[in-house]
Formats: C-alpha cells, sequence, structure tokens
C-alpha cells in the first residue's frame, strides 16, 4: 500500500508539472525572464502548491504519525550553512540556463528528446558526483541524519 | 504578458501541493524530486520502493496523461549539447549540497516555513533570473 500510495503521488505530482506547464523548459525561462517579457504565470504554480502542501503538514501533524508508515520524517534544521547557500546558487545556475529542475527532468523523460535525455544523464552525473564526496562518506551516522537532508 | 496562464498554473499548483501533501500524510515522506533521487545512492535500502515507486509515477505521468485525452504541450529544448552537460551537472550536485530544490525547497519547505527553505529558496530563484538576464540580454 505504501508503494501505491508513493506512486499515486508521482503520479500526481507529474501532472501538476503537466498541467501547469513547469515541465516546458522555454515556460520555465519566460518566468526566470523577469527583465524581458516575463511571464509571471509559474509564480502562481507555487501559490497553490504551497497552499496545498501547508495543509499536508496541518494534517499529518493533527494525526501524529504517517496512514501507512511508523513515523513522519520531517526536517527540522533550521541554520543557515555555507552548502546551502553554495548549493541552492550553483543549482539556480544550472535552472536559469536551460530551464530544467529534478521533478520536470524527469517528467519530460518519456517526451523522447535526446536534449532530455542528456541534461537528465549529467543532473544524476551530480548527484552521483555529491554522494562520492569524501565528506560526505566519512560523516559518522550520528551527524549525517540522511532525512534532515532533503528538504 | 501576453503569454500569462494564470488558471492552468494554479490548478497545477494544487496538484502538485496535493501529491506532496498526500505522500507527507499517507507516507511520511517529503517530496523533494533531489532528495528522492539522492536517496537512491545510499547504502540504506530500506527507503528504495517507495522512492523509485514515486520517480516511476513522476516519469510515466505524461504518457497516462495522454492516453486519457489531455493535450501534452509540445517541448523544444534549445541549449547545446555542452550547455545541458554544464547546466545538468550544475543542477544535480547544487541540489544535493543545498539539500533540495524546487519541488523540496520551493513546495515541501516553504510549505512549513522552513527558515533554510526560504533562503534556498530566494537564492535560486534570483541566481536563475540573473542567470536568464545575463543570457539573454547582456549576450553573455
Amino acid at each position: 500500500m505504501a508503494i501505491l500510495s508513493a506512486f499515486m503521488s508521482g503520479l500526481l505530482f507529474g501532472l501538476g508539472l503537466i498541467i501547469s506547464q513547469m515541465i516546458n523548459p522555454a515556460k520555465v525561462l519566460a518566468f526566470l525572464d523577469v527583465f524581458g517579457r516575463w511571464d509571471p504565470s509559474l509564480a502562481l504554480v507555487m501559490v497553490g502548491a504551497v497552499l496545498a502542501s501547508s495543509l499536508g503538514y496541518l494534517v499529518a501533524r493533527r494525526r501524529g504519525a504517517p496512514v501507512l508508515a511508523a513515523t513522519l520524517e520531517i526536517p527540522t534544521r533550521r541554520d543557515l550553512d555555507s552548502r546551502l547557500l553554495a548549493g541552492a546558487a550553483l543549482f539556480g545556475v544550472g535552472w536559469g540556463l536551460v530551464g530544467l529542475c529534478p521533478g520536470p527532468a524527469l517528467a519530460i523523460l518519456s517526451f523522447g528528446l535526446w536534449q532530455a535525455f542528456l541534461f537528465f544523464a549529467a543532473m544524476i552525473a551530480g548527484i552521483a558526483a555529491f554522494a562520492m564526496l569524501p565528506s560526505h562518506q566519512l560523516q559518522p551516522a550520528s551527524v549525517r541524519q540522511p532525512q534532515e537532508a532533503d528538504a | 504578458m501576453d503569454n500569462f496562464t494564470p488558471v492552468s498554473a494554479l490548478a497545477g499548483g494544487l496538484l502538485i501541493g496535493t501529491a506532496a501533501a498526500l505522500l507527507l500524510v499517507f507516507n511520511g515522506k517529503i517530496s523533494g524530486v533531489s532528495g528522492i533521487l539522492g536517496g537512491l545512492f545510499q547504502r540504506d535500502l530500506r527507503d528504495l520502493p517507495w522512492r523509485i515507486a514515486f520517480l516511476t509515477g513522476l516519469i510515466v505521468a505524461p504518457m497516462l496523461y495522454a492516453a486519457f485525452g489531455g493535450d501534452l504541450p509540445s517541448i523544444e529544448i534549445e541549449s547545446s549539447a555542452g550547455l545541458l552537460v554544464f547546466a545538468g551537472l550544475l543542477v544535480g550536485f547544487g541540489t544535493r549540497l543545498g539539500a533540495g530544490c524546487t519541488s523540496g525547497h520551493g513546495v515541501c519547505g516553504i510549505g512549513r516555513a522552513s527558515p533554510r527553505s526560504l533562503v534556498a529558496t530566494a537564492i535560486f530563484l534570483t541566481v536563475a533570473a540573473a542567470t536568464v538576464f545575463i543570457t539573454r540580454h547582456l549576450g553573455g
């Protein structure tokens, strides 16, 4: 059941990306082009998504435990460190260059464009490179807390 | 602003947020796509099944949408191969270093008013807009 519900969440997430046109890099770049022919549409994607997601936290916290799992895994870190700032900046450059972020990069794979496959392969290589960083591997388990590493 | 599509943007956003809410309420997990992808590289395999299920749903969504008569937007990516590789590496590495992307920080993190996510989202939005400004308007 937990697998089915994760699949349904991914499916619904993908449908949202399609309907909002987040999967269209041209649309994303038009949103980011604040000083050109700006298309503010995607700001509304964020408004809708944050609204629904915040309701999810209300329900989840009121229940205490998830329906199909033992514990709620909500990140608790609140400090700002240089990795967060540097990572967000690097991601911003990559996102602004092509107009693809990780969700849409997966959701457009079935369109069969070679550009999408190439971007996806490079993105996975970037993720793998991070996973192989010595500083990432050598952290003791007590510090690592993988569930808190994912925003 | 001739290309403004507020209704579909808001509707799509509500779907994305609902998906995040469902994964949280049913599975207790955060729907950060870069975090879920990054988890595939962890030695701990317990979380592998739900991660793969979520990612599979994301990948097959366009096929199901089209199969039920939905109109998929036509997508063109004009970037060169070199730029795609460079940007892909930055997105993959940067989202892991910064512990989140548009979904993890932008949707889930802001949904719970996380200060880390608010700052990260402000940074990647600003840097991305600056990158578009440089490449489109400064002829970079």
